[in-house]
């Protein structure tokens, strides 16, 4: 062959692998079909007798949970993105996508560990010396370890760098010039922590300079629960469960390698977990994608029964399975950028107010189409997967920073409106 | 799945953007609304040499022969700069029905047109039979027109047409009167249906991508003046209000992008859910486009109800091509019929 038309091959290939492509590789639709068939084979179900679980904010359920991620971990599945000496797959972000596209084709439990998997582990891999990667994350991906996020207090929520929950150094002298390496005191409150009730850790923020700025002088924390000092208060939510907590801080004594990042730099590391709990991680489109997928079964059963009524909704049926698409679909657009060099800044906050509208629409929707029938529970004497789900959604454009904050964001660091 | 546009399609629309920077201002859309014609010859050429007329013209008749996922860029461009030409109804509608449509005489009206089109020395409008008027007629040389399941191609001699005044300056549409003949038969039967129905599809898609490029437009020219306009002593931009409006606009414009985009390489593919992902795409772009109006409206204030401000000209084009080729609630209706199969309801 000519050096020329080399050349020109060799371009011409670079050109079909730049090219706008929407299909997977055969090596991902090898991998999908391997997720597949793993959980077609394991996820707890009643036709097994192994399921379904009860939920993962009562005590038994809890366990229940745990136990399932010990197995997908056993068969590593529980971490597929993560490196393989942590339990991992090692696998790229279209291939997590198509993971969880599955996870949630197959109804597989909630995620008992999501706050660690998905929003301390990112953080972790960023700021965490080895030693502490090789301590905590094995560990997050067994199940073993549960963690919870202390970050809200009863007087900081949304304005979270006003927390006054406070980390003194061990002997007095404070600050991150101390050289004594003696460790921290913790002293003050956390609330509203999501699993707060049955973890075993928690990732927190803590004052560790009072002179400093409102948000310098905060240091990110790891903390045991049942260290001398912690007492956890559980707190009924809104479906009558124990799904968060209270959590007080008494001279609870922490060692120096339980700082995550640099002491007074906590907030920076708390914007890299808050980037995660917004953007890519934690919310993936096929949640939300089957939860529509179910919605439209709902309307097809309903239409047959009573066309009139649910015609009524047609149209908040078909804007809710849009929005969830379009959320996909845009998940895949961003994770391309991301895999092309690209990164997700501030845009993550549009993410969270669209992923967490969507998942309130869907289930809007549903409860319109069951009428009366939405406020009724089952016999097992718990609500329908509908009312539960309209229940949780609702919480959606609440954490994670409010949707209001979201939209300052936007405004301000996306559209470059003035702060004043 | 690599969801991005490679860089010859970026490069492409970097030169768009070039030529209406320079000669598709604010002033020179009121120049061309206020024109007989509603659009510009020079422009129009000027489109020509850059290829973008033929975008979609097969290369044998001197065309590029690319698909939409090549062109869905342009569009928004065309839209973002308000570009009064007919670019979506030349490109992406007429090109590929005289491209594809089959049936005698199909090669000679090919070679009849086409290449004046990528050219830029023929000018064709499209009419399906439940449009009150045919945006663009006046200006055409040809028609390609729907009658009882038919599809003809009437040249404008042939035809009788009353004007129509609208509110969008540049759509220019006309009731037309005609007469279907056996020499103006493009496409009947099945055939027709097939035309008529990926016709529906890329106009879907591409009214969508001209929609993004408008909704662009107003969320951009909006936080400018939001930025600049002070009232209670601080500009109008740092009242939150005035922040949520902007930035609910900016969601809704985001997450309509690439199912519009999507919408585009399915078509281009023949994926065979490109229909639901085309009327997908209409319904998000016209929802984000309309939204976005009102919100430029309401921010604004009365400057932006007059048509002295150059907002208007965006807002009107919001509005008229929302409700073209099917409004949002119809596109809905139809992914909702689409996903349940006939007789869903
Ligand atoms: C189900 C659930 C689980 C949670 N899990 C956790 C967890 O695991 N760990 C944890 O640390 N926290 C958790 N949270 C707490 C959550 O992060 C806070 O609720 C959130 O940050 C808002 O704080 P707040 O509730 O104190 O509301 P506030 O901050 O008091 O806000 C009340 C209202 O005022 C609005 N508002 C406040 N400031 C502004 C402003 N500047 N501009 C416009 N509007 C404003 C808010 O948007 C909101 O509508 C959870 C909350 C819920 C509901």
């Amino acid at each position: 062959m000519e050096w020329d038309s080399i050349v020109a091959e060799y371009l011409a290939v670079c050109q079909i692998r730049r090219a706008m492509d929407l299909l997977f590789t055969d090596a991902q639709d090898e991998f999908r079909h391997q997720v597949r068939r793993w959980l077609e084979a394991n996820v707890p179900s009643e036709a097994r007798g192994t399921g379904p679980l009860r939920s993962l904010d009562t005590a038994e359920g809890f366990e229940a949970h745990r136990l399932w991620e010990r197995t997908m971990y056993d068969a590593r599945w529980s971490v597929v993105s993560w490196p393989a000496e942590f339990g991992g797959r090692g696998v790229g972000l279209m291939e997590w996508l198509i993971f969880e596209e599955e996870y949630y084709r197959a109804a597989a439990p909630t995620r008992v560990s999501q706050n660690g998997i998905f929003l301390l582990a990112p953080t972790l891999f960023e700021f965490g010396t080895p030693e502490q990667q090789a301590r905590f994350l094995p560990s997050m991906a067994s199940g073993e370890v549960i963690w919870c996020q202390g970050w809200s207090e009863p007087d900081a929520g949304s304005d979270l760098a006003g927390i006054r929950s406070r980390a003194e150094r061990a002997g007095g002298s404070a600050g991150a010039d101390a050289s004594a390496s003696g460790g921290w005191v913790l002293n003050g409150q956390k609330t509203w922590c999501s699993r707060g009730a049955f973890a075993h850790w928690l990732f927190g923020l803590f004052r560790t300079d009072p002179a400093a700025q409102k948000h310098r002088g905060l240091t990110y924390f790891l903390v045991p629960m049942d260290a001398p000092g912690v007492t956890v208060r559980p707190i009924a939510q809104l479906d009558g469960e124990t799904g968060f907590a209270e959590v007080f801080f008494e001279d609870v004594s922490v060692p120096e390698n339980q700082v995550l990042g640099t002491v007074d730099q906590g907030w920076s590391v708390a914007m890299a977990t808050a980037g995660s709990e917004r953007g890519l991680s934690l919310r993936s489109p096929a949640r939300y994608t089957e939860a529509a997928g179910r919605l439209l079964s709902l309307y097809r059963q309903r239409a047959e029964r009573d066309p009139v009524a649910a015609r009524r909704v047609a149209d908040a049926v078909a804007r809710a399975v849009i929005d969830a698409e379009a959320y996909k679909l845009h998940t895949y657009w961003t994770a391309t950028r991301v895999l092309d060099g690209g990164s997700v800044g501030p845009e993550a906050s549009m993410n969270k107010v669209f992923w967490s509208e969507t998942d309130l629409a869907i289930y809007e929707a549903a409860l319109a189409l069951l009428g009366e029938e939405a406020e009724l529970f089952g016999a097992d004497g718990h609500p329908s997967s509908w009312l539960d789900g309209f229940l949780f959604a609702l919480a959606g454009p609440i954490y994670a920073g409010t949707n209001e904050i979201q939209r300052n964001v936007v405004a301000e660091r996306v559209l470059g409106l003035p702060r004043v | 799945m690599h969801f991005a546009f490679d860089e010859n399609q970026l490069e492409f629309r970097s030169q768009l953007r070039a030529l209406t920077d320079k000669s598709c201002t604010p002033a020179d859309i009121r120049e061309a609304w206020a024109s007989e014609r509603g659009w510009s010859p020079s422009r129009w050429a000027a489109l020509a040499e850059m290829g973008v007329l033929g975008l979609t013209v097969p290369e044998n008749y001197d065309g590029l022969g690319l698909g939409l996922v090549d062109l869905v860029l342009l569009l928004e461009e065309a839209g973002r700069s308000g570009l009064p030409e007919p670019l979506l109804e030349t490109t992406a509608l007429a090109v590929p029905v005289l491209r594809d449509a089959g049936g005698a005489g199909a090669e000679q009206r090919r070679a009849r047109w086409l290449g004046a089109i990528a050219a830029g020395d023929a000018v064709v409008a499209v009419g399906t039979a439940s449009m009150p008027a045919v945006p663009g007629a006046g200006r055409a040389d040809l028609l390609l027109l729907e009658r009882g399941g038919e599809l003809h191609a009437v040249e404008a001699a042939a035809t009788r047409q009353t004007a129509r005044r609208s509110l969008d300056g540049s759509r220019r549409p006309a009731e037309v009167a005609w007469e279907p003949a056996p020499a103006t038969l493009l496409a009947s039967g099945g055939d027709a249906v097939g035309v008529l129905a990926s016709l529906a599809d890329r106009a879907a898609m591409g009214t969508g991508a001209v929609l993004l490029g408008v909704a662009d437009r107003l969320i951009t020219m909006t936080a400018a003046y939001a930025v600049e306009r002070v009232q209670f002593g601080r500009p109008i931009g740092s009242f939150q209000a005035v922040k949520h409006h902007l930035a609910n606009a900016l969601i809704r414009l985001e997450f309509a992008r690439p199912a519009v985009y999507r919408s585009a390489w399915s078509l281009d593919h023949g994926d065979p859910e490109a229909s639901r992902h085309a009327s997908m795409a209409k319904a998000l772009a016209a929802d984000a486009a309309t939204g976005a109006a009102r919100m430029a409206l309401q921010v604004h204030g009365a400057i932006g109800y007059t048509e002295e401000h150059d907002v208007q000209l965006w807002m009107k084009r919001a509005w008229s091509l929302a409700a073209a080729w099917g409004d949002a609630p119809t596109h809905r209706a139809r992914v909702l019929e689409r996903i349940l199969g006939a007789g869903g309801h």
